[in-house]
């Protein structure tokens, strides 16, 4: 009880701490020094119209390999602090006629609007990442409707693998052109997709390598939910 | 009306991680966290953040929830009673 209340005095001390610098910033006004030259040049620059996907891929592409790596070393973790020889799953309980058939009916549209939603990241909202946990979700939904589903390990791994080689080649692919790792060369090079700037072929190397995030994100987290849902056997 | 709309969802925040730290069934609190993850994605939208709001959605209430759940089923679901005689005791 003693310990509880500290804690809650001391966090109330960090609050108020906190509360009183960010007093100091008010909300809501133009703050912008680097902000107001991405919002006045995206799109001459990149071609999206999606100023974060084109921050996020394009001006500080690096941090989207970071993240990726991270993602990447994440699910490895995963699998090599569960691996045994032999795994299996072990649900007990056939999910009922209603779940199986709607799960049947709803799967193809949850992974379509999940391919969309990367698909179309310079366009629209979203990107490689919630497209790609919109990909895992649909077979998290596969793992928990079926209990005998499991993925096919020979075409998922590498899979993973290619989407991941894939975006470091886009990357020294532009090393090579334009003199910098990542650089945009489909849009600032080539020039593909000027006079259509608004529609689905345009932004450069932006729907390239989101298609190849969206691929490898969706493929590590149904990773790790199959790593996470089947248990060693007896003895295994 | 948009300023009531925003204290009741950061008051429907912070009442559902309150929740998810105290509640000892551990299947309910991870309950309270994807509410957290939902109510933060839904103050996400309103900040007209919506792609931080779809990545929210998608990781905080779906995937990271259904990945405490399978790590529930393989251990324990009950927080164990044990607390000590004094405050030093698990200081």
């Amino acid at each position: 009880m003693v310990k509880r209340i500290l804690a809650i005095v001391f966090i109330l001390i960090i609050g108020f701490w906190m509360a009183k610098a960010l007093d100091q910033i008010p909300f809501g006004q133009d703050r912008m020094l680097v902000g107001k030259y991405y919002l006045e040049h995206v799109t001459e620059d990149t071609g999206a119209i999606n100023a974060v996907t084109a921050v996020v891929v394009n001006y500080r592409g690096f941090d989207t390999l970071g993240e990726v790596t991270v993602l990447f070393i994440a699910s490895t973790g995963v699998a090599a602090l569960l691996w045994r020889k032999k795994r299996k799953r072990t649900a007990k309980t056939e999910g009922s006629i209603v779940l199986t058939t709607g799960a049947r009916l709803l799967l193809p549209f949850i992974m379509l609007f999940g391919a969309y939603i990367f698909i179309h990241g310079h366009l629209t909202p979203g990107g490689g990442f919630p497209g790609g946990a919109t990909i895992a979700t649909a077979f998290l939904f596969f793992y928990l409707a079926f209990t005998v589903y499991e993925i096919d390990h020979k075409i998922f791994e590498p899979l993973e693998g290619f989407a991941g080689l894939g975006y470091v080649t886009v990357g020294l692919i532009g090393l090579a052109i334009g003199g910098y790792f990542l650089f945009d060369w489909i849009w600032q090079t080539w020039g593909i997709g000027r006079e259509n700037v608004g529609r689905l072929l345009s932004a450069g190397f932006i729907p390239i390598i989101y298609t190849l995030i969206g691929i490898k994100v969706g493929t590590e987290l149904t990773g790790i939910v199959d790593n996470m849902i089947k248990e060693p056997e007896e003895g295994g | 009306m948009n300023d009531w709309v925003a204290i009741f969802i950061t008051a429907l925040m912070v009442i559902s991680a309150i929740f998810a730290v105290e509640w000892r069934d551990l299947l309910a609190a991870v309950i309270g966290m994807a509410a957290v993850s939902l109510f933060a994605s839904i103050a996400f939208f309103f900040l007209q953040a919506p792609d931080v709001a779809m990545v929210e959605a998608a990781i905080g209430a779906a995937l990271s929830a259904a990945v405490f759940i399978f790590a529930i089923k393989r251990t324990e679901r009950y927080e164990s009673e044990e607390e000590g005689t004094g405050w030093w005791a698990r200081w």
